[in-house]
């Protein structure tokens, strides 16, 4: 099966190794991966602070980009949704409307493509030690995968998974929000990093680079011992 | 008390919020138990899915009817006796009832709880003619006793205070002897209420929904209280929003249920009540009937990009959800109408020049959007207001239009972009320490204030995957 790589930004400059799990996962599930390197931001930054007429710039490059491959996928939640916003943000506009439809609908979120598509619930991993996982805004409510991690981390050989306490409140990263609207964000992560705490987990496991930057920045700041991994790292470990 | 609740700043008022702990662990204690109930009820009911598809139909279908459905509801009170009074801004609403007032030379007035009453003031200009108005819900009535402190939220308007805090208002204020045992506290105040209901001339209610074919008035409570609001007195106010209303009784079934379920997960709750004028044949009822429509703001909404704002019911289930909400608390919105909701009403009924951080409190985490059981896209309303704030206010910072000016054509430029990461780890060698920037300068500042940010990764997954490829990765 033939994959393309929507990276993202965070992840092509800050995390590259999650790139690199990712594409070794997709590789050894008989993936065919291209990476074009064309791809810049889905444009969220802009969008979300309301500067849509910036937003829509980065959005045509993407779509240009992908726009003759087969599938779409993308180690984050947020990113993915993202993709899946840009017909709404083109409603109307007939040059470009579906254009971003067609993007849209072939575009997966890494573990969604590997259970949804590939039909694969164990890629073999194994990883010793105890996680939770932060199920990001975006991921679950948005483009309403919430199952697929899940099912792949209860199939990691050796890693308990502990839920999470009031797993459903945000980490309170929201993009420009963590820096714009900093102290309220601060309670909100440091929520977050209590209940990771709680559980006594040694690994905090994400989709989300966002989301893991922030709690894994506060984490880092206050001290704290949980380590933070994006599922791809998690699912690429023998 | 208006919309308005404090002139303090929007960062003076997060920040006292943020620092009142007592009020933190009230609301998340609250939150955590409403969400639970929530999720019960909704499960209960089954295909919530399809109901709330069912509750944004009516919803959406009386807006787009609601000139018919308002006339219809006008003429029904009308013929069965009632006043119907249209008023297209708080000062009339309040005037109106006013002159009911007086003209009843009323002393004493009993109400049921209704945020459309704070909206339009009502309570200080029926004090300013000498009216005695007395709140009968019993979270209402604490913050009346409390020096009138304003609600901070649309369904438990006291959900900020702990039991041990209202043993403490009502001693300090009523001469209250007894424990912090909710059962005991209701009972000492259920027993001033019953002598105020007695003597009141005139009793005043909001209006959960109104009935269009019907003439009538729906209101759904708890306590009772506005049973006897509307049983007792000789006059009759309903105030209601002019959008709350739905054209028949069985509308009003499935909303009603809504309402319940996502407000205090409950089936229904103890007490829903129809009232209007006294039918001719009926014993009982009011002696005189006045119904309020307030416009205040709300018909400018609808037909615009925020028309969805108007299918709200009031349930405040996107407050119980709100981690924004959880930490600052009802109060920090500075609006009678807080948490997402509010951030997406009180700039549109009261202007950006009081509401225009309210948009950006929110990390657009959809759980509002997602609790909402008239499905309101409560987040994308939200960054439809930054929307207008950046591109039709322009009220937003240069610094802030300029780095996104930048951002649209580097993101929109692969060449840009590869030349700007290839340079990121030398541009920002000067504030990294190891693999971290600690003390971060610019956008970066804030981050670093209370986190770790990471340097910039010396190879980029493109270079990687490059040599990837070029050594036989398939």
């Amino acid at each position: 099966m033939k994959v393309s790589l929507f990276i993202t930004c965070l992840i092509d400059t800050f995390q590259p190794n999650v790139g690199k799990a990712t594409v070794e996962i997709l590789e050894r599930l008989g993936c065919e991966v291209s990476f074009p390197t064309s791809q810049v931001c889905c444009g969220q930054p802009a969008y979300n602070s309301g500067y849509v007429a910036e937003a829509k710039q980065a959005a045509k490059n993407m779509i240009q980009t992908f726009e003759h491959v087969e599938y779409v996928v993308t180690p984050s939640g947020s990113c993915a949704t993202m993709f899946h916003e840009y017909p709404h943000i083109f409603k109307g506009d007939v040059q470009w409307e579906e254009r971003a439809k067609r993007l849209a609908e072939k575009t997966y979120e890494l573990t969604q493509f590997i259970v949804e598509v590939l039909k694969v619930t164990d890629v073999g991993a194994r990883l010793k030690g105890k996680a939770t996982y932060h199920t990001s805004c975006h991921m679950t409510r948005l483009l309403d995968v919430k199952e697929a991690p899940f099912t792949l981390l209860s199939n990691v050989r050796e890693l308990e998974v502990e839920q999470l306490p009031n797993a459903q409140n945000c980490c309170g990263f929201g993009g420009t929000f963590s820096v714009k609207m900093m102290p309220i964000s601060e309670q909100m992560v440091d929520e977050k990093v209590e209940s990771v705490e709680q559980t006594g987990a040694d690994y905090l496991i994400s989709a989300d680079c966002g989301c893991l930057m922030n709690i894994g920045g506060r984490i880092e700041r206050l001290g704290k011992s949980a380590r933070v991994l994006h599922i791809a790292e998690v699912l690429n470990s023998r | 008390m208006s919309m308005k609740i404090s002139d303090k700043k929007f960062n003076e008022r997060i920040d006292k919020g943020i620092q009142d702990s007592t009020m933190r662990e009230a609301v998340s204690t609250a939150q955590e138990r409403l969400y639970t109930r929530r999720l019960a009820a909704s499960e209960e009911l089954g295909n919530w899915e399809e109901w709330r598809d069912l509750g944004e139909q009516i919803r959406q279908h009386t807006l787009e009817n609601l000139d018919y459905y308002l006339m219809q509801l006008s003429e029904n009170v009308t013929k069965r006796g009632g006043h119907v009074f249209f008023a297209k801004t708080k000062e009339d609403a309040a005037q109106y009832i006013k002159e009911v007032a007086e003209k009843k030379q009323a002393k004493k007035v009993v109400k049921s709880k209704s945020m459309v009453t704070e909206e339009i003031e009502m309570n200080k200009t029926l004090e300013g003619i000498g009216c005695e108005v007395i709140e009968s819900d019993l979270g209402e009535y604490i913050l009346q006793v409390d020096d009138h402190e304003p609600p901070s939220h649309i369904v438990a308007p006291a959900l900020h205070m702990k039991k041990e805090q209202i043993r403490d208002v009502f001693q300090e204020k009523l001469g209250y002897g007894k424990s912090e045992d909710p059962y005991e506290m209701t009972k000492f105040v259920r027993k001033i209420l019953r002598e105020k209901f007695l003597e009141a001339e005139i009793g005043v209610t909001g209006c959960n929904f109104a009935v269009a074919n019907t003439g009538s008035i729906c209101l759904v409570t708890n306590e009772g209280n506005a049973d006897l609001v509307t049983a007792i007195p000789k006059t009759q106010i309903a105030v209601m929003g002019m959008e709350r209303l739905v054209p028949t009784m069985e509308e009003l079934d499935v909303l009603v249920g809504l309402l319940c379920r996502s407000a205090v997960g409950q089936k229904l709750t103890s007490y829903i009540t129809t009232v209007g004028p006294k039918y001719e044949e009926e014993a009982d009822g009011p002696e005189e009937f006045h119904l309020v429509i307030v416009d205040n703001g709300r018909s400018e909404i609808l037909g615009s990009e925020f028309q969805q704002v108007l299918q709200c019911i009031r349930c405040a289930a996107c407050i119980n959800v709100c981690p924004v909400y959880r930490h600052v608390g009802g109060h920090s919105y500075g609006s009678i109408y807080p948490g997402p909701i509010g951030a997406v009403l009180s700039p549109l009924l009261g202007g950006y020049d009081d509401y225009k951080e309210l948009p950006y409190a929110s990390s657009l985490c959809a759980a509002c959007t997602d609790a909402c059981p008239v499905k309101i896209p409560l987040h994308e309303l939200l960054l439809k207001h930054r929307q207008v704030i950046v591109e039709k206010e322009g009220r937003a910072p240069l610094a802030e239009k300029l780095a996104m000016k930048m951002f649209g054509m580097g993101a929109s430029s692969a060449a840009l972009y590869k030349l700007g990461t290839k340079m990121a780890p030398t541009a920002m060698m000067p504030i990294v320490s190891g693999d971290r920037v600690s003390k971060g300068v610019g956008p970066l500042k804030n981050w670093t204030e209370i986190r770790e940010f990471p340097a910039p990764s010396k190879e980029r997954f493109r270079d990687w995957f490059d040599d990837h490829k070029k050594g036989g990765g398939k």
